[in-house]
C-alpha cells in the first residue's frame, strides 16, 4: 500500500513534467524510477518483486499489439521477421562484440554480452513507434518485426551462456529438449486461443458481468505468459502470439478495451523500475568508463542499424529513426547479465556496468527521437521560400493515404494542380517519383499551411485519417483562412458532426458509399433488377442523410438523438413500405410494360 | 448481325416488353444489350456500345413507351453515343447505310392514340423524334413495331405479338443474306 502510493506519485508528478518540456512520457517514467529508487531517495528497496510486477506491463502491450495485428498481416511481415532480424542481431552483435573485447574481456564474455546489447528493448521501442503513430508504415513495421524476432531469439542466447562457460552441469536440459517443449508450448497456445478461448469468452460474455470479462480476460493472458514461460520463452512472445489469434474474434475491441488500463498502468511500473536499477553509486565512482561504455555502444549500435535498414531497403530519412528507435539495449540485457554472472562468465563488476549502459540506452532514446524530430523540423523550416511558392495550387490536399490519393488522382486527370501535404516520409518520396507535389509535415501547422499556398488556394481538401488531426486542422483553416472552403472525409457520424458543426460544407462519411454499393450488389444477388436496386440505395442515401442531419442540432444530447434517430428509422421503413406498395402497383401484376 | 438496344428499368416486372424480348432473343446473328443491367448509374460506356453498332447490320431499340417517347436511359444513350463525327457530322459515318426499328409497347390502347382519345394524336405523330434521330445518322427507318393496349392484352394476343416481331427480324435476315 505504501510503495504503491509512492509510486503512483512520483508517476504523477514525474510524467506531466516530462511530457511538457517535451521529453515524452517514457523519460518521465524513468526519471520517476530515479527519484525513488535505493539510489535517488531510498523509497523503494524490493526491487525484484517491482520487476515481476512490472514485466507484466511488457507483457500486457505485446497482447494489446497482437490484439491489432492481422494474422494475414503478420505472415506478410515475415521477411521484415527473419531476414531484418538475422541480419540485425548479426551485424550489430558482431560489432558489439568486438568493441566489449577491445576493452579486455574474454572473448566468450564479449561474445554473450554482445548479443545481449544487441537485442532492443521492446517496450520502449514500440511505446515509442505507437506515440509516434508509426506502428503501420514502412519504417515501423521493420523495426517491430526486428524486435518480434528478438523476442525469439533472446532464448536460445540464455541457453548459450551456460555453454560458453563450460559450467553445463550434467542434469542441464540439452537445447534440442528445450526447443522441443518451446514448440509444444506454443502448439499448447494457438489450440487454446484457437478453439478454447472463444467459447469461454462468449460464456463469460453472456453473464453481463463486465468485471468478470475483465479478470478472464487477465488470466487469459497471465496464463498463456505463464505457460510459455515455464517451456523457456518469453512471456512477451507468448501474449503477443494469444493476441494475435484473438485478433480477428468479435470480442477484440472488448478485450482491447479492459486490457488497456492495466497495461497502461504496468508498462509505466516498467519503466519504473528501470530507472530503480540505475546504479548512481557505480555512475558516481566510475563515470569515464560508464561514459565511453554508453557512448561507444550507442555509436556502434546506431551506426549498425542505419547500415542494416539501408539495406533492407528502407528510405533514409526512415533509417535514422528506424536507428534510433531500436538504439538502446533490452530488458533481456539484465537476464543475460545476470546469468552469466551466475556462470562466473561475467565478473560482478562488469555486470553492474553492462547493467547501468542498458539502463542509460533507455533513457538515450527519447533524446535521440528528441533530436530527431528537432532535425526534421529545421529541415521542413529550411525549405527554399521560391520552391515553395512555386508549389503553391489552386487545391490543398491534406493527408494523402489511401483516401486523399484517389481525390488527388482524379484532380490530377483532369489538369488540376494540387499540392499535398503529408507526414508519412515513405509515402512522399514515392509519391514524389510520380511527379506530385508532396511535402512533408503536419498539415495542422498553421506556417506549412501558408507555405502551402492556403490564403490563395481555391478549396481545401482535408483527408487527413486521424479524427483529431482532422477537427484540428479544420479549426485552424476556420480561424486564419476563414474564406477557404473545406471539403472533408469523415471518420464516422460523429468525426461528421463535428466537421458539420464547424461549418465544414462538404463532409462524405468515408464507408458509407462503398456499403451502400456492397448493399445494391446484395439486393441485386438477391433477385432485384439493378436500376431499382439503385433507386431503392438512392432512397435510402437521401433518407440516412437527413435523418443525421436532423440530429445534427442535439449532437450533444445522446438520449434526444437516439431517439430522433429511431423515429427516423421508423419513418423509413415507413416510407419505404408505401414505396414498395406504389411500385407493386404500377410495375407489378397490374403493370403494362 | 441484329443488335437490340433494351431499355426497360426493371426488366423482372415487365410483361409485354419482356414477352417480345424473349421471342427474338435466341436467333441466332442476334445480340441484346440491356441498358439498365448495364448502366443503372447512367455511366453509358460510348467505346462499347459503338463497337456494338459497328458489328450490327440492323439496330432496334425495344422499350415501353414512357411520356411519348423513349425512356431516360435510352435518351442518355442517344447522347452520349450518338457523337458529332461517329454518328453524324464531318467523318460521322459509322451508322451510315445501317437499317433501325423501333419496337415499343404502350400502355394505352389503340383508341386513346386518336384525335378524339386521350393522347389527342395518332402515335405516328410521337414518331418522328426518333425517326429523325436514326436518320440524322444515316440510318434507314423501318416502320416502327408498336403493341398497343399492353395493359390489356391477352396471353394469346401478346404470343402473337411477339410471333410477327420475330418473323420481322428472321425476314430481315434471310433477306440479308439472299444480297
Amino acid at each position: 500500500m505504501h510503495e504503491a502510493l509512492i509510486f503512483l506519485a512520483a508517476a504523477v508528478v514525474c510524467v506531466p513534467l516530462a511530457s511538457r518540456l517535451g521529453l515524452g512520457s517514457v523519460l518521465g517514467y524513468l526519471i520517476a524510477g530515479a527519484v525513488i529508487g535505493p539510489w535517488g531517495l531510498g523509497l523503494i528497496h524490493g526491487i525484484e518483486q517491482t520487476q515481476v510486477l512490472a514485466e507484466l506491463g511488457v507483457v500486457l502491450m505485446l497482447f494489446v499489439i497482437g490484439l491489432e495485428l492481422d494474422p494475414r498481416r503478420l505472415l506478410a511481415m515475415r521477411r521484415e521477421v527473419f531476414v531484418g532480424g538475422t541480419v540485425q542481431l548479426a551485424v550489430c552483435g558482431a560489432a558489439l562484440a568486438a568493441f566489449l573485447l577491445a576493452f579486455g574481456l574474454a572473448w566468450q564474455a564479449a561474445l554473450v554480452a554482445g548479443l545481449a546489447l544487441a537485442l532492443s528493448s521492446t517496450a520502449i521501442g514500440v511505446q515509442a513507434l505507437t506515440e509516434r503513430k508509426e506502428l503501420a508504415t514502412e519504417t515501423g513495421r521493420a523495426a517491430f518485426g526486428i524486435l518480434l524476432f528478438q523476442d525469439i531469439a533472446a532464448i536460445p542466447l540464455i541457453a548459450l551462456v551456460p555453454l560458453l562457460a563450460h559450467a553445463g552441469s550434467p542434469n542441464e536440459t540439452p537445447l534440442w529438449r528445450k526447443l522441443a517443449v518451446a514448440g509444444l508450448a506454443i502448439a499448447a497456445v494457438v489450440f487454446v486461443g484457437r478453439y478454447l478461448t472463444r467459447p469461454a469468452l462468449r460464456l463469460i460474455a453472456r453473464v453481463n458481468l463486465r468485471e468478470l470479462f475483465t479478470a478472464f480476460a487477465l488470466l487469459l493472458v497471465l496464463g498463456v505468459a505463464e505457460l510459455v514461460s515455464l517451456a523457456g520463452l518469453s512471456m512477451a512472445m507468448g501474449a503477443f502470439l494469444a493476441g494475435v489469434l484473438l485478433a480477428d474474434s468479435e470480442f477484440r475491441h472488448a478485450l482491447e478495451s479492459d486490457i488497456e488500463p492495466f497495461k497502461g498502468l504496468l508498462l509505466g511500473l516498467f519503466f519504473i523500475s528501470v530507472g530503480m536499477t540505475i546504479d548512481f553509486g557505480l555512475l558516481a565512482s566510475r563515470p569515464g568508463t560508464i561514459a565511453l561504455l554508453l557512448m561507444g555502444f550507442l555509436a556502434i549500435k546506431i551506426t549498425a542499424l542505419f547500415a542494416v535498414s539501408y539495406a533492407l531497403g528502407i528510405r533514409v530519412r526512415g533509417c535514422r529513426f528506424f536507428a534510433f528507435v531500436l538504439s538502446q539495449a533490452g530488458e533481456f540485457g539484465f537476464v543475460v547479465f545476470g546469468s552469466a554472472r551466475a556462470a562466473e562468465l561475467l565478473s560482478p563488476e562488469w555486470e553492474g556496468l553492462l547493467t547501468i549502459t542498458v539502463a542509460l540506452s533507455m533513457g538515450a532514446t527519447p533524446l535521440l527521437l528528441l533530436f530527431h524530430g528537432w532535425l526534421l523540423g529545421r529541415r521542413a523550416q529550411a525549405a527554399p521560400p521560391a520552391d515553395t511558392i512555386d508549389a503553391t495550387g489552386p487545391v490543398i490536399i491534406a493527408g494523402f493515404g489511401r483516401f486523399g490519393q484517389i481525390v488527388g488522382r482524379l484532380l490530377l486527370a483532369n489538369d488540376v494542380r494540387a499540392v499535398v501535404l503529408d507526414h508519412d516520409l515513405d509515402q512522399i518520396e514515392s509519391l514524389r517519383k510520380f511527379g506530385y507535389r508532396v511535402f512533408y509535415g503536419d498539415a495542422t501547422r498553421l506556417d506549412l499551411l501558408q507555405a502551402a499556398g492556403a490564403d490563395k488556394a481555391r478549396l481545401l481538401v482535408n483527408a487527413i485519417d486521424d479524427v483529431n488531426d482532422s477537427v484540428a486542422l479544420v479549426d485552424r483553416v476556420r480561424e486564419s483562412f476563414p474564406h477557404l472552403p473545406i471539403l472533408a472525409r469523415a471518420r464516422n457520424v460523429s468525426h461528421y458532426f463535428e466537421l458539420k458543426l464547424r461549418g465544414v460544407d462538404v463532409a462524405e462519411r468515408e464507408t458509407f458509399e462503398s456499403a451502400l454499393k456492397v448493399g445494391r450488389a446484395a439486393l441485386e444477388a438477391l433477385g432485384m433488377d439493378r436500376y431499382r436496386a439503385r433507386e431503392m440505395a438512392d432512397a435510402f442515401r437521401r433518407h440516412n442523410i437527413a435523418s443525421v442531419d436532423a440530429t445534427l442540432p442535439f449532437y450533444q444530447d445522446e438520449a434526444r438523438r437516439m431517439s430522433i434517430a429511431k423515429a427516423g428509422r421508423e419513418e423509413m421503413e415507413r416510407q419505404f413500405a408505401r414505396d414498395r406498395e406504389r411500385f407493386e402497383r404500377e410495375h407489378g401484376g397490374g403493370g403494362w410494360t | 448481325m441484329i443488335l437490340v438496344i433494351h431499355a426497360h428499368p426493371y426488366p423482372r416486372s415487365s410483361r409485354s416488353t419482356a414477352a417480345l424480348l424473349g421471342a427474338v432473343r435466341d436467333l441466332p446473328e442476334l445480340e441484346v444489350r440491356s441498358l439498365y443491367d448495364l448502366y443503372p448509374d447512367f455511366d453509358v460506356d460510348a467505346g462499347a456500345e459503338r463497337a456494338a453498332l459497328e458489328r450490327s447490320g440492323l439496330v432496334v431499340w425495344l422499350h415501353p413507351i414512357y411520356w411519348y417517347t423513349v425512356p431516360a436511359l435510352l435518351k442518355q444513350w442517344f447522347e452520349v453515343v450518338l457523337a458529332k463525327g461517329w454518328a453524324y457530322g464531318e467523318g460521322g459515318t459509322a451508322l451510315q447505310g445501317k437499317e433501325c426499328l423501333w419496337a415499343v409497347t404502350t400502355g394505352a390502347d389503340e383508341d386513346a392514340y386518336t384525335e378524339q382519345g386521350k393522347h389527342a394524336h395518332d402515335f405516328s405523330a410521337f414518331a418522328p423524334v426518333v425517326k429523325q434521330t436514326a436518320r440524322f445518322c444515316g440510318m434507314r427507318w423501318h416502320e416502327p413495331f408498336v403493341l398497343h393496349g399492353a395493359h390489356i392484352v391477352t396471353e394469346p394476343q401478346l404470343a402473337a405479338a411477339a410471333a410477327r416481331l420475330r418473323e420481322r427480324l428472321e425476314r430481315w435476315a434471310a433477306q440479308r443474306q439472299a444480297r
